[in-house]
C-alpha cells in the first residue's frame, strides 16, 4: 500500500516536472514575448498573488456554490424523473426522442434564453451545469431502471409491496450502482460547462477570474485560473470515484 | 386440522394450458394440466429441463396467467401473486443491500406491524433456520445455503399458506443440500406449511414429498402422480425408499425405451 503510494507520487512528480520543462524549454527556443505566452515562474507568481490576497479562495469558493447547487439539484430532478421514467415504458417512448434532441445541444447555447429569464449573477452558471449534469444523470437511471434484475420485481410483486415503497427501498437501491456511473460522468460534464457559465454576467468564481484577466492581459492569470479548474476538477473526480467505491462495497456488488 | 380444511384442496388446476408466443409462432409449453393439492401436503414436480415445470410454478404463484384452463388457490381463481403464496426463488433474490435482518423485515413492511413486533416476528424466523449469529452480515458475506436460509426465513416470516419452490438446493453441494432439506422438513412440520417443489432431483423428491407428480415435455403434462407412503422423516438408504427411487427412475427410463424401440424397428 505504502509503496503503490509512493510510486504514485513518483510518477505525478515525473509528470510536473515534464510539463514545467517542456513549457520552460518552448519559452527558451521560441523567444515568445511575455504577453504572448507567461513562464512558469510568472504562472507561479501570479498563484502566489491570488493566494495572498485571498481573491482566489473567494473565486473558488463562489464556484463551488454554483457547481454544487447547479449539480445537486440536476442529480435530484434526474434521479427522481428517471425512476419514473424507467418504470413507464410508455411514457419514456414520449420522452426520449425529446431527451435526445436536447442532449448534444451544449448547454452554453441557451445562454441567450438563460440571461432572460434568470438574469445575471449566481443564476446562468447554475442553470448551465444543471443541464450539463442533467442528462447523463437521466439517461443512465433510466437504463439502470430498466436493467434491473426481474427477479427483485417478481419478489416484490409477491410480498404485495406498494409502488412507492418498491421505487425507492428496492428499485432505487437495486439501480443506484449504475446511476453512480452517471453520477461521476455527470461531475465531469457539469465541471467542464462551469467556466463556459461563469463567462455570461458572472462577477466573480474561477471563469470569470479567467475572463477578467483576459481583458487586463494578465495571461498569467488566465493561465492561473486553468490550473487551478483542472485541479479542481480532478479532486472532485477523485471524491466521485472514492464515493463509486464506497457504493459497491456498500452494495456487495464490486469485490474490492 | 378441521374437516372442512380437510375437504377443500388449497390448489385446483382444471385443464390449466399455456402457450407463448414468439413473433407469430405459439408454442404450447403447459397442456391439460389436472392437480388438486391438500390442505398440508408437500408435494414434488419432478421433470427434465425444459418440460415446463418451472413455468407451470409461475402459474400456481400467479406471475404468470394461464392461457387455458382454470386455477385455483383456496377456492380462489388466482390472478395475480399474492403474500399467501410466497416463490422462492432459484437464486435466493436477496437484497444485496440489505443485511440479513433487513431483509426479512423487508418482507413483514405491508403487514403494518409496530417496528418492535416487526423485528421481533422476523428474529424469531432467523433463529428458526439458525442464522441468529449472522443477523447483521450482508448477503454477500454468506455461503450459498446460509443465503438459502435467509430467503426460507424471509418467506416464512409472512407465514404463508403455500411456499413454491423453484429448483431450491440446486446450486448447493450435496451435504448443504441434505442438511437443508432436513431443516426444511423440520420447519415444515412445525409450521404446517405446504409447499410445492420443482426439481430434478429424483432424491430430493422422494425424500420431502406426500406425492411426486412427474412431468412429460413438449408439451408439458403431468404424466404420473406417485404418493410416497413412507413416514418422515425418511431413511435415505433404506429398501422402501430405494424402492420409491427406482420406481420414479423406471418412470423415466420407461420413456427411454419407447425411445431406442423405434430405432430397433
Amino acid at each position: 500500500m505504502q509503496m503503490k503510494y509512493l510510486s504514485t507520487a513518483f510518477y505525478v512528480t515525473a509528470a510536473f516536472v515534464l510539463v514545467i520543462t517542456v513549457w520552460q524549454l518552448v519559452i527558451f527556443i521560441g523567444d515568445y514575448p511575455e504577453a504572448l505566452l507567461p513562464s512558469p515562474l510568472m504562472v507561479f507568481y501570479g498563484i502566489i498573488t491570488l493566494i495572498q490576497d485571498g481573491t482566489l479562495f473567494e473565486h473558488v469558493r463562489v464556484s463551488l456554490f454554483r457547481f454544487f447547487t447547479g449539480y445537486l439539484s440536476a442529480v435530484v430532478v434526474a434521479i427522481a424523473l428517471g425512476l419514473v421514467l424507467g418504470r413507464m415504458t410508455k411514457l419514456w417512448r414520449v420522452f426520449e426522442p425529446i431527451v435526445q434532441v436536447l442532449r448534444p445541444v451544449a448547454p452554453v447555447a441557451w445562454s441567450p434564453f438563460i440571461v432572460l429569464w434568470f438574469g445575471i449573477g449566481n443564476m446562468p452558471a447554475i442553470v448551465i451545469i444543471f443541464i450539463a449534469a442533467f442528462f447523463p444523470v437521466l439517461l443512465s437511471t433510466v437504463s439502470a431502471v430498466k436493467k434491473i434484475d426481474k427477479t427483485y420485481l417478481k419478489l416484490a410483486q409477491n410480498l404485495e409491496i406498494k409502488e412507492m415503497s418498491l421505487l425507492y427501498k428496492i428499485i432505487f437501491p437495486a439501480a443506484f450502482p449504475f446511476i453512480a456511473n452517471g453520477l461521476h460522468i455527470a461531475v465531469g460534464t457539469a465541471w467542464i460547462f462551469l467556466v463556459a457559465g461563469e463567462m455570461i454576467g458572472a462577477q466573480s468564481g474561477l471563469g470569470y477570474l479567467i475572463v477578467d484577466s483576459r481583458n487586463a492581459l494578465d495571461l498569467d492569470l488566465v493561465l492561473a485560473g486553468i490550473i487551478f479548474i483542472g485541479v479542481l476538477g480532478l479532486l472532485l473526480d477523485k471524491a466521485v470515484g472514492l464515493f463509486e467505491k464506497w457504493v459497491g462495497k456498500q452494495w456487495g456488488v464490486q469485490s474490492n | 386440522m378441521s374437516v372442512t380444511a380437510e375437504n377443500k384442496p388449497l390448489v385446483e388446476l382444471k385443464g390449466v394450458e399455456k402457450e407463448f408466443s414468439k413473433q407469430g409462432d405459439s408454442k404450447k409449453v403447459l397442456s391439460g394440466i389436472d392437480f388438486d393439492i391438500r390442505q398440508g401436503e408437500v408435494v414434488s414436480i419432478l421433470g427434465q429441463s425444459g418440460c415446463g415445470k418451472s413455468t407451470l410454478l409461475n402459474l400456481i404463484g400467479g406471475f404468470d396467467r394461464p392461457t387455458g384452463g382454470e386455477l385455483f388457490f383456496d377456492g380462489k381463481q388466482v390472478t395475480k401473486p399474492s403474500r399467501r403464496a410466497i416463490m422462492l426463488f432459484q437464486y435466493y433474490a436477496l437484497l444485496p443491500w440489505r443485511t440479513v435482518l433487513k431483509n426479512v423485515e423487508l418482507a413483514l413492511e405491508p403487514e403494518g406491524l409496530s417496528k418492535e413486533e416487526s423485528r421481533e416476528r422476523a428474529i424469531r424466523y432467523i433463529k428458526l433456520v439458525g442464522l441468529e449469529k449472522s443477523m447483521d452480515q450482508f448477503p454477500s458475506e454468506l455461503s450459498g445455503g446460509m443465503q438459502q436460509r435467509v430467503a426460507i426465513a424471509r418467506a416464512l416470516s409472512i407465514r404463508p399458506e403455500l411456499i413454491l419452490m423453484d429448483e431450491p438446493f440446486a446450486a448447493l453441494d450435496t451435504f448443504n443440500r441434505y442438511y437443508l432439506q432436513d431443516e426444511l422438513l423440520r420447519i415444515q412440520q412445525q409450521e404446517g406449511t405446504n409447499i410445492i417443489l420443482v426439481t430434478h432431483d429424483i432424491d430430493e423428491a422422494v425424500y420431502l414429498s406426500d406425492r411426486v407428480f412427474i412431468m412429460d415435455a413438449n408439451p408439458g403434462t403431468v404424466r404420473k402422480k406417485i404418493t410416497v407412503k413412507l413416514p418422515k422423516p425418511r431413511d435415505r438408504a433404506h429398501s422402501d425408499f430405494q424402492y420409491y427411487r427406482k420406481w420414479i427412475l423406471d418412470e423415466f427410463n420407461f420413456s427411454y425405451t419407447q425411445d431406442q424401440l423405434d430405432f430397433n424397428i
